[in-house]
Parts: structure tokens; sequence; C-alpha cells
């Protein structure tokens, strides 16, 4: 590069290196973000198209021979809707206890005259980093009779350590301890302070905690496979899983024995279906989450912003 | 305690009273306590089962001590070091794909538009919402060999069309770059938050020195952001062998098992499926401690080297 010269154009307008610089980075993000929705997008027109131009890989850009009837198959099975039923009953019934367990042991665990804390604060953090393991963990699910129990997916990850420690940093950093001096001065005692001062301050906090949560619940499929065999305890994630990868479903084989003719065409239109009801499953179980995660991200950034500061 | 000065109330006494003061306190900490007792610290002293030989009928308590037996059976076995292998490939492989995140961050934060760049902050999170189940569906329908649209996209640009999904050598790479496409966005929330705090006087200093915006880069934001960039890879560092067991467990199939069985599936595989409680336990366990072992000294490391650290 040549030497800048610093003159006054200089200091206000770009240099043609800044220029270049510009057009490159803008270049690359345009195309990173291109990439990164493209998956979406093409499951989007492939869920609308005729599942065999899918097939033949004619649909890439563009949807080819529109139809909705991969969506009427998806509507038409019921164990879809009963996975979405449950799911939304762990999402919120879960979600309310993780907040019942951490939003007071956050409180106070923030707390600096909190007796005994440093033993608290171990007794916190060994199991973030050490854990049972599977076993031990299902044996002691086993042991409480919670096998296959509509309970189970909600009692199982009730406390997440790392929401609780960014719940305890809003309260170390956002609330001033004076409020709670002046509060104590007044005749409040330490249940008064949690319900009437630091509750209600804390509702961005309860926000970003309670979103973290749901969308794990959303999500989750692997605590479902360990306690969960009973199809009408299943939440959605491991109906798709079955659907999806292991290619059960009413439309995804017929009986291979007597097969005539006509019965192999009608295989073979079957199986082209049940491809593209896979895409619009795909659709139909990620479109709650991202519909809503546009106007809500703003709590998520400020959760890993809180957490990001060390407490 | 010295007996310089007789205290009328002895110390442990006064900090017992003053404990006994904020029993609220330990009320608001009870629930998360209980919890964390019965799901993670009887699961932890059930660890126990790894050094005996478990029997249903006796239970993880009565059954007998074997010792080291089930670790020398797991250490001794055939596939031993593929799964090691396996494990590690994807974990460094992983761990080389740290600094994409950064370098997004990074080169966001180099654009002006204001409206250009929340854009693709938020486009850029949307993939994080997509559940494992989803995104295993998708990698497997978008690398179907026939119907597939990326190979449908690879034989229209005139290559060959694969089987990726069943070569086991295409594994690791399934696995690495699903996960960026998944968190390349969500993963630069913590770095576009500590780009925030760097100093504006700092970098109008640096232009009047003559640094083009390339050096802005490499020599204030970059040194700004570093202590987060290392917490970052302390704790990634906390799960070296723990990664993405989820979405390997999803994404393997009997033709990619040489590359995809790593040792957490095994631990499943054999546990739960194959009813060896006391082997999967201690595959387990062997794990963990590698895990926090890892920790441990990465974050020692960093300690001397940087003097940022977790504890």
């Amino acid at each position: 590069m040549t030497t800048v010269v610093m003159n006054k154009r200089n200091a206000i307008k770009k240099t043609r290196s800044d220029r270049i610089f510009d057009i490159v980075n803008y270049g690359l993000l345009i195309i990173i973000t291109l990439v990164m929705l493209y998956p979406l997008y093409f499951t989007v027109i492939a869920s609308i198209s005729d599942p065999y131009e899918v097939s033949m890989g004619n649909v890439v850009l563009l949807p080819a021979g529109f139809t909705l009837e991969a969506y009427q198959n998806v509507i038409e099975e019921e164990r879809i809707w009963i996975g979405y039923r449950n799911s939304f009953y762990y999402m919120i019934v879960g979600t309310i206890f993780n907040l019942v367990l951490t939003i007071p042991c956050g409180y106070a665990w923030a707390k600096k005259d909190l007796p005994l804390r440093k033993f608290f604060t171990w007794y916190l953090l060994i199991p973030m980093y050490f854990t049972g393991g599977m076993i031990p963990t299902y044996l002691q699910i086993k042991d409480l009779g919670l096998l296959n129990t509509p309970w189970v997916l909600v009692l199982v990850g009730g406390i997440s350590i790392y929401n609780t420690i960014i719940t305890r940093s809003f309260f170390q950093n956002s609330i001033p301890e004076e409020i709670y001096e002046s509060a104590r001065i007044d005749g409040a005692n330490d249940f008064r302070c949690f319900f009437s001062i630091a509750l209600p301050l804390a509702k961005p906090i309860i926000a970003v905690i309670a979103l973290y949560y749901a969308v794990a619940h959303w999500n989750a499929y692997f605590n479902a496979l360990l306690y969960v065999s009973k199809t009408d305890y299943q939440p959605l994630q491991l109906v798709l899983r079955s659907i999806l990868l292991l290619n059960e479903g009413a439309l995804a084989n017929l009986d291979m024995e007597n097969a005539d003719i006509d019965m192999i065409l009608e295989m073979t239109r079957r199986a082209y279906v049940a491809q593209a009801m896979k895409y619009a499953l795909i659709f139909i179980a990620s479109a709650p989450l991202l519909a809503i995660y546009p106007f809500v991200q703003k709590h998520f950034v400020k959760g890993v912003m809180i957490g990001s500061v060390k407490g | 305690m010295t007996n310089k000065v007789a205290h009328y109330n002895n110390p442990l006494k006064k900090r017992f009273l003053r404990g006994l003061s904020r029993w609220q306190l330990l009320v608001l900490l009870a629930p998360a306590l209980i919890y964390i007792f019965i799901f993670n610290y009887i699961p932890i002293y059930g660890v126990q089962i790894a050094f005996r030989n478990y029997k249903t009928n006796k239970g993880i308590w009565g059954s007998d001590w074997v010792g080291l037996k089930h670790f020398i059976k797991f250490f001794s076995l055939p596939t031993f070091w593929t799964m090691l292998q396996n494990t590690l490939t994807i974990t460094l492989y992983n761990l080389a794909m740290f600094p994409l995140p950064v370098i997004f961050a990074l080169m966001l934060n180099e654009v002006d538009h204001m409206k250009f760049k929340k854009t693709v902050q938020m486009l850029s999170y949307a993939p994080h919402f997509i559940s494992t189940v989803v995104l295993c569906s998708m990698v497997t329908l978008f690398l179907h060999e026939d119907k597939g649209v990326f190979n449908a996209i690879i034989a229209a640009l005139g290559g060959t069309r694969q089987p990726f999904m069943e070569q086991a050598s295409a594994f690791p790479h399934i696995m690495v770059i699903s996960g960026v496409w998944q968190e390349l966005g969500w993963g630069a929330i913590i770095y576009f938050a500590a780009l925030s705090g760097v100093s504006p006087e700092l970098i109008e200093a640096a232009k009047i020195d003559g640094a083009n915006r390339l050096q802005i880069v490499t020599h204030v934001n970059i040194p700004t952001i570093l202590p987060t960039i290392i917490i970052m890879l302390i704790m990634r560092c906390g799960r070296l062998l723990s990664l993405g067991f989820e979405k390997v467990y999803l994404l393997q199939n009997p033709l990619n098992m040489d590359a995809s069985q790593i040792i957490s599936t095994y631990t499943y595989e054999i546990g739960l499926r194959g009813g060896q409680f006391s082997l999967s336990s201690a595959v387990g366990l062997f794990n963990n401690v590698v895990n926090v072992i890892a920790l441990v000294i990465v974050n020692a490391i960093s300690k001397k080297v940087t003097e940022t650290s977790l504890w």
C-alpha cells in the first residue's frame, strides 16, 4: 500500500484501499448469508413442488409443479399432532418448572453475604463439569418411577447451571445493592426483597431465561429417546425422527409380498410423496421457532451478553 | 484461630448466628439444591456402578465390586482405538472451525450500513433454531445420491453423484460443516458484544497513525476481544470429548460406522440398547474424566500464558 497522505480529504473520505476492503467485505457477507439461507429456502420450495420434479433435481432455485399434497399428508398423520401437543405441554410446563428452580437460586447465589456461599458455589458448579453419565442417571430416573410418565420430560433437565449463572450475573450487576438496603431498613426481610423488589426488576432476565429453556424443550429429543417409549407421550422431535430418519410412516412402505404391477407403481408414487412430505414436515416443525425468533432475538442476545460478564 | 484477643463471641458462632438470620435465602436456594441432589448427585454417586458388576436384581448398591475390570475390557476392545480416533478427529476438526464466528463478527463489525448489519446478523441466527433432528433430516435429504439437491447441483456442474451418507470418509466433513452452518451466527453474538467495547479513541488514534482498515482490525479489534476469545476457547476444550453426540447418533448408519462410532454413541449402544450397564458407565466415566482433565490443563496453560482463566 502506498503511504496514506493525511490531509483533510483523506480523513473524511475513504481511501482506495478502504473502498476495496468494503467491497470485498460486503461481497463475502452477502455470499455467506445466501449460502446460509439456501437450505431453508430449498426446504420451503421443495415442500410445495411436485415430488417427482424434486427427485429429478429440477427444483433448485424455483418451485416446480406447485402442489400442497405434501402438507395434506402431513396434516392427516395423527401422531404428528399428538407430538405437537406433547411438545407444547413439555415446553410450557417444563419452562415454568425451570424458572421456579432457576430464578430464586440465581438470586440467593448472587448475594455476597449468603451463608456458606463458597460451599454452595462448588455444589452448583461441580455438576456442570462432572455428571453421573447416561446409565446412572437412567437408573435414578427409573428408581424414581418416572420412566414413561408425562412428567419425566418436565422434570429432567430441571435446572441449567449455565442459565443460573446468567441469572446470578444479572442480579449482581443490574440491581444496585442500595435498593435492598433501604428496604431492609424499612423492615423488609429476604422473602420480601426477592418477591417485591427483585422479581419485578428481573423481568428482562426472566424473559431471556424462559426463552432459552423453551427453545431447548422444543428441540430436545434425546431425553425422550431415553425415558419415553410410549407413543402417547412422545414429543414432536421423536415423531419427526421416526418419520424423517427411520422412514417409518404410513406412506413409506407397502407390503412387498404379492406385489403386482399396480402395487409397484403405487409404491413408487408413495415413495415420492413420502419424500415431499419430509420437506413439508421439516417446515411445519421448524416454523414456530423461525417465525418467533426475529421478534425475541434481542432478548437472546442480551442473555449472551449478560452471561459474558464474568460474575 | 489465634488467641491474641479473647473474644466473647467466637467467630464461628457469630457466623452461625448471622447465617441463621438469612435462613430465607437458604429457602430460596433449597428447591434447586434438592433438585440437583436428586438428579445430579445421586447419579454421580451411582458412578460406582462402573466398578461393580451390575445385576438388575441386586441394584447398584448390592452388585459385586470388580475393580477396573470394565475399564480394562474397554481399553482392550479392538474398536477402542478406532472410536478414540473418530472422537478426536471430529473434535479437533470442530475445534479448527473455532475462529470462524470470530471472523464473521469482525467482518460484520466493519459494516457501516446499520440496516444491512442488523439484517445479516438476524438471518445468521436462523439455523441455530433448527432442532438436531430436523438438521440431520435435512442433511440426509440433501445429500441423497439420487434425490438430494446437493448431488443435483454437483451433477449440474459436471461432477459425479456421490452417496455421501454412506461414505465413512465424508462423515467428519458432514458433521463439521453442518455444525458451522448452524452455529456460525449464534456463536458470533458474544464477539459482537465484545466488539462494542472497542474504544473509539483507539481506532481514531490508529487512523491518525496511518493504519488501514485491516490493520485496525488486527491491531485494535482483535486484541480488545482476545480475553473473550480465550474464555470461549477454554470452555470449548472442557467439552472436548462430548461434542455433538446427539447429531452423530442421528447421522450414523451401518455404512459410515467406521468413522461415525464415537465414544459417547458407543456408551448408548452398549448401555441402554445392549444392557451392559457397568461397561457403559465405565466408558462414560472415562469420557467425563478426560473432559475434566482437558479443561483443567487448558485453563492452567491459559492462566500462565495469557492471564485469562475460568477460575
